[in-house]
């Protein structure tokens, strides 16, 4: 056995068992660990299958995001939430049927003929006239344009709905409910001498995306990280959630690339069509709109209603 | 020379896991939280410090020695940041009151 399929054997038991415990899990805070833990050990895995762009997403947004997320609904559940667990029939039954899922999805992988089906030439041949070196980037941004500009729009519904959330009297407000009681020197510290840093991955990563791994929501979700470091040592406050501005930041990336797309009606012949010239700086705007808009939109999703705490 | 870098990265690095693997039982055996957090945070930093200087004849130098070193001080600021924090709530957990500074 080699080595590489050593290590990538250990990898696979390894996240096997972090699912069986992170499922067994007691209590809901053990489970979001082990939850995180599970993403960036997936994390690995797509870098073992030479997929970094999934890679960096499942480490950002999967792991790192959701699990902020479920933390923070964790720590909401009441004390005696464990003894509201659904009963054995109901467990069995979902263990079951994601037993049925996870037999499905082994046999649709395990009977792929070889070799296996792939678009990946043909996504490669047309690369350059879009001026573009990484294939992903090229299906996300050109190829598959609607879905990407879809996406980009939910998550501003998402923010919609959690502030929908908000109680009458405080609509229009700060939420605040990130910033901690009581930060300590340790973690203002962190806070000060880390965003530079993950500015410049962050905006690197945005960069890169064009020729490398990379792209909007990779450098965007850094940003955001950054964002809400700050928040929670308390050094900066969110905005208010009824100002002009931030609602601006929120919308300028599917606008633009709405906006793009509409023009690509005249320049390139169809929705989303973009003329051959111009196609490197195009969606290198509609890129740069959509990281600042996937930044904002997510830190202000970790930062919850308006006026939870004001 | 090729020979003499590759015996000093074979032997750092081995050192570098010896203290991951202290940590790791440290983190198995130590009584309570406080005496885990040490164990678990000498291990990132001694055992990362001496796995990337054992790896650092192995890379292209200027950018992927320093892109290791990189790696190595954010994990030294993330070890160093969350340590003090864990240990805190451990604290003022356990004894219903703020630690003394």
């Amino acid at each position: 056995m080699s080595l590489a399929l050593a290590a990538d054997a250990g990898l696979a038991l390894l996240i096997l068992g972090l699912a069986v415990w992170t499922t067994i899990a007691r209590t809901a805070f053990g489970a979001v660990i082990g939850f995180m833990a599970y993403g960036f050990l997936v994390a690995l895995v797509w870098v073992r299958l030479a997929a970094v762009d999934v890679a960096l997403t499942e480490a950002a947004l999967g792991s790192g995001l959701t699990g902020v997320l479920l933390l923070g609904a964790a720590a909401r559940l009441p004390r005696d939430a464990a003894a509201a667990r659904p009963g054995w029939g109901l467990r069995l039954a979902a263990g079951v049927v994601s037993a049925a899922v996870a037999a499905g999805l082994a046999a649709v992988v395990l009977l792929l003929p070889v070799p296996g089906p792939t678009l990946a030439p043909v996504a490669t041949a047309t690369l350059p006239t879009l001026g573009l070196g990484n294939p992903v980037t090229g299906v996300l941004i050109a190829y598959r344009a609607i879905d990407t500009l879809l996406e980009s729009v939910v998550l501003v519904l998402a923010l919609i709905g959690l502030w929908s959330l908000a109680r009458d009297e405080d609509w229009g407000g700060r939420p605040d409910a990130l910033r901690a009681a009581n930060p300590g020197a340790a973690l203002v510290l962190l806070a000060q001498v880390l965003p530079p840093l993950g500015l410049l991955v962050g905006v690197h990563l945005f960069w890169t995306g064009a020729i490398a791994p990379g792209g909007a929501f990779q450098g965007g979700t850094v940003l955001a990280a950054m964002w809400v470091l700050t928040l929670v040592a308390g050094l900066t406050r969110p905005p208010r959630v009824g100002g002009r501005g931030v609602r601006l930041l929120l919308v300028a990336g599917p606008a633009l690339f709405l906006a793009i797309g509409v023009a690509g009606f005249w320049l390139g012949g169809a929705f989303l069509a973009y003329p051959a010239a111009d196609a490197k700086p195009l969606i290198l705007a509609i890129e740069a709109a959509l990281t600042l808009s996937i930044a904002v939109a997510l830190g202000l999703l970790l930062a919850g209603p308006p006026g939870a705490r004001e | 020379m090729t020979l003499a870098l590759n015996v000093f990265t074979i032997v750092a690095v081995v050192l570098g896991l010896v203290f991951f693997l202290a940590g790791t039982v440290g983190l198995l055996r130590f009584p309570d939280t406080l005496t885990r957090l040490h164990a678990l945070t000498k291990a990132d930093n001694l055992g990362l410090g001496l796995v990337v200087l054992g790896l650092l004849p192995q890379v292209a130098w200027p950018f992927g020695g320093l892109k290791l070193i990189a790696l190595w001080l954010l994990a030294l600021l993330a070890g160093a940041t969350v340590g003090p924090l864990l240990g805190h709530a451990v604290w003022t957990h356990a004894r219903g009151r703020e630690p003394p500074p």
